[in-house]
């Protein structure tokens, strides 16, 4: 009597595991202390119903070790694939080789992994989107004028793209001048005070630009303070629903538009491609190619 | 006779000398600097963390320490912002004074009935705030208030800023208590020799919950400044606030061991940590040397204060 017990019951397990074979997919993000990564998560769990993924999500809360924890849990799970948003590029080398070591995939959102197999990575141009944000300011004040940068957290990929991408395409405009580069570290009551001092050190800028708005919101409540909306065009990075606001109130000049909610459904999509074919498509740019 | 006065006067308060030092030097490197208008900026700025060092003083004072501050500092502005999102500005601001008191209750309690660490209950509640904070925003800023809460972060009384007011009443406030009244007198019985404090007749789990309680509602005004000039509260508030509190009040030349220290200190601990800050800025430091910077300020006014 209990042998047959026993078997029905493993029966039942095993058509339950059969019928229910859906792909179980791994989320590790950086933060959900950022709206930035929420709406890319909401992203990826709307996709995720969409295509019947079982989809679990675990937070780091930006420090490189929890998020090596999580992506072990993960691993333990036996989940079928893993998307990670890392903290840091260096630091998570060590998770995507142990997740290469149990065989289970790994595709990469916003910032990418400095080692490790990574099928794919999907990011926005962070370079391309400094250079658009000086190409608007240098074409906003004619070429001529003086521009402060702040700086997201110092060392992380995104401080340093964005920054490279500004600085770069800023130089080629000789009547500009970036009078000053300071940090707020992506942070709003940051970006607030260091903009506060940066107004009294130079009470005659035209411009800034902030690597995330964030940053570029406090800055625009110094600058609002100080009576000096109407001279200082101020720059953001994210489009985040407080900056398309504010662009709309007409405070902020620009925002540079990354779209997380879509990176969060590409993300899930790639990894469900990859699940059902064991390869993906990835669209390389055409070229023209002239005598 | 007289600088023998003046340079042992100079000794008890090593952070007032501190902050002349700090003061001169980028005054000389920096013409921007020294300007009423810099001062008025830097004063305003420092009130944030001077408002939650001046509780984090008694705290130390009576041989504890409190982790949750920016905890408390984070949950009463977030709670707050959503009462305002609704036009009731006394009301959010009496909830967010609330909120702080009671998570400074609780962390009163258990230390002192608990008998439990300072540092591991504040631990604990410093994670526990934060968790609330963004289960309650879902990790979502939380912006549009009435335009009239706006005074207390923007408004100016003779050209002072109001967060400077507040910053003064509230040091005001906590010196009286610390020099003229039982509690004051109680604190520091209590940092200085627990047991004998006890044997003596102090209720000492009482005045111990009093002051967390001090310490959280403190955290929640400057919550409600900060909630004011950035004009939206975010769930990633006061992250940290808890050792820049720790360091103007070591600053100060209280001690970690308890028993010592004074809210003057405290006071100029805090203005030191902001001139860095601002200073830095003014000068256009790279980013990457700020730290260190301040970490061998921190360290040489320690050791300073060894030798007295």
């Amino acid at each position: 009597m209990k042998k047959a017990i026993l078997v029905i019951f493993v029966l039942v397990l095993l058509v339950a595991t059969v019928l229910g074979a859906k792909y179980k997919i791994g989320l590790s993000l950086s933060t959900l202390n950022n709206p930035f990564f929420v709406t890319l998560r909401d992203g990826a769990i709307d996709k995720a119903k969409e295509l019947g993924i079982d989809l679990i999500v675990v937070d780091a809360q930006d420090k490189p070790s929890k998020q090596l924890n999580d992506i072990e849990d993960l691993i333990q799970q036996r989940v079928d694939l893993i998307i990670i948003n890392p903290t840091d590029s260096d630091a998570i080398v060590t998770a995507v080789e142990e997740a290469n070591k149990a065989n289970i995939p790994v595709i990469t959102v916003d910032r990418a992994s400095n080692g490790g197999k990574v099928i794919v990575h999907i990011a926005s141009d962070n370079v391309l989107g400094g250079m658009m944000a000086a190409k608007f300011i240098a074409e906003k004040l004619n070429g001529k004028g003086k521009v402060v940068e702040l700086v997201g957290i110092p060392g992380t990929s995104a401080a340093r793209d964005r920054g490279l991408g500004f600085e770069t395409e800023l130089k080629k405009y000789p009547g500009l001048t970036l009078v000053a580069r300071q940090t707020a570290n992506f942070n709003r009551a940051e970006g607030l005070v260091v903009m506060e001092n940066l107004l009294e050190a130079y009470p005659d800028i035209d411009a800034v630009f902030a690597q995330n708005d964030e940053m570029a919101l406090g800055a625009i409540e110094a600058i609002k303070a100080a009576g000096k909306l109407d001279k200082i065009m101020v720059v953001g990075f994210d489009a985040i629903p407080d900056a398309i606001d504010s662009v709309k109130k007409g405070e902020m000049a620009a925002t540079i538009a990354q779209q997380p909610y879509l990176m969060g459904q590409k993300a899930v999509e790639k990894a469900f491609e990859y699940l059902k074919t064991q390869s993906i498509y990835i669209p390389v740019e055409l070229k023209l190619v002239i005598k | 006779m007289k600088w023998k006065n003046i340079l042992k006067k100079m000794k008890e308060y090593p952070a007032i000398v501190g902050f002349f030092g700090i003061v001169l030097f980028f005054s000389l490197l920096s013409d921007r600097f020294l300007t009423v208008s810099n001062f008025v900026n830097v004063f305003r700025q420092v009130s944030i963390q001077a408002v939650i060092a001046f509780g984090m003083t008694l705290v130390i004072i009576s041989g504890g320490i409190d982790l949750s501050v920016g905890s408390i500092f984070a949950l009463s502005a977030v709670v707050m912002a959503s009462i305002l999102k609704g036009g009731s500005v006394f009301l959010g601001i009496v909830v967010a004074l609330l909120v702080g008191a009671v998570m400074g209750a609780a962390n009163g309690i258990i230390i002192a009935k608990g008998r439990i660490q300072p540092f591991i209950v504040t631990l604990a509640t410093m994670a526990i705030g934060r968790s609330l904070t963004l289960v309650y925003t879902q990790g979502m800023p939380i912006t549009g208030f009435p335009q009239s809460f706006r005074v207390i972060g923007r408004g100016e009384m003779l050209g002072i800023p109001v967060p400077v007011i507040i910053m003064f009443g509230l040091f005001m406030l906590i010196w009286f208590i610390s020099t003229y009244t039982k509690l004051g007198l109680y604190t520091y019985a209590i940092g200085g020799n627990e047991t004998a404090a006890k044997l003596s007749g102090v209720k000492v789990d009482r005045y111990k919950i009093i002051i967390y309680v001090l310490s959280g509602v403190l955290s929640a005004v400057s919550a409600i400044i900060l909630t004011s000039r950035l004009n939206s509260a975010q769930p990633t508030f006061g992250t940290g606030y808890e050792l820049d509190a720790i360091a103007a009040v070591v600053l100060g030349g209280a001690s970690l061991a308890g028993g010592k220290g004074t809210v003057i200190g405290t006071l100029f601990g805090a203005l030191i940590m902001g001139i860095l800050n601002n200073g830095l800025n003014l000068l256009n430091v790279s980013p990457f040397y700020q730290q260190s910077v301040k970490g061998i300020v921190i360290l040489i006014a320690v050791l300073l204060e060894r030798e007295t």
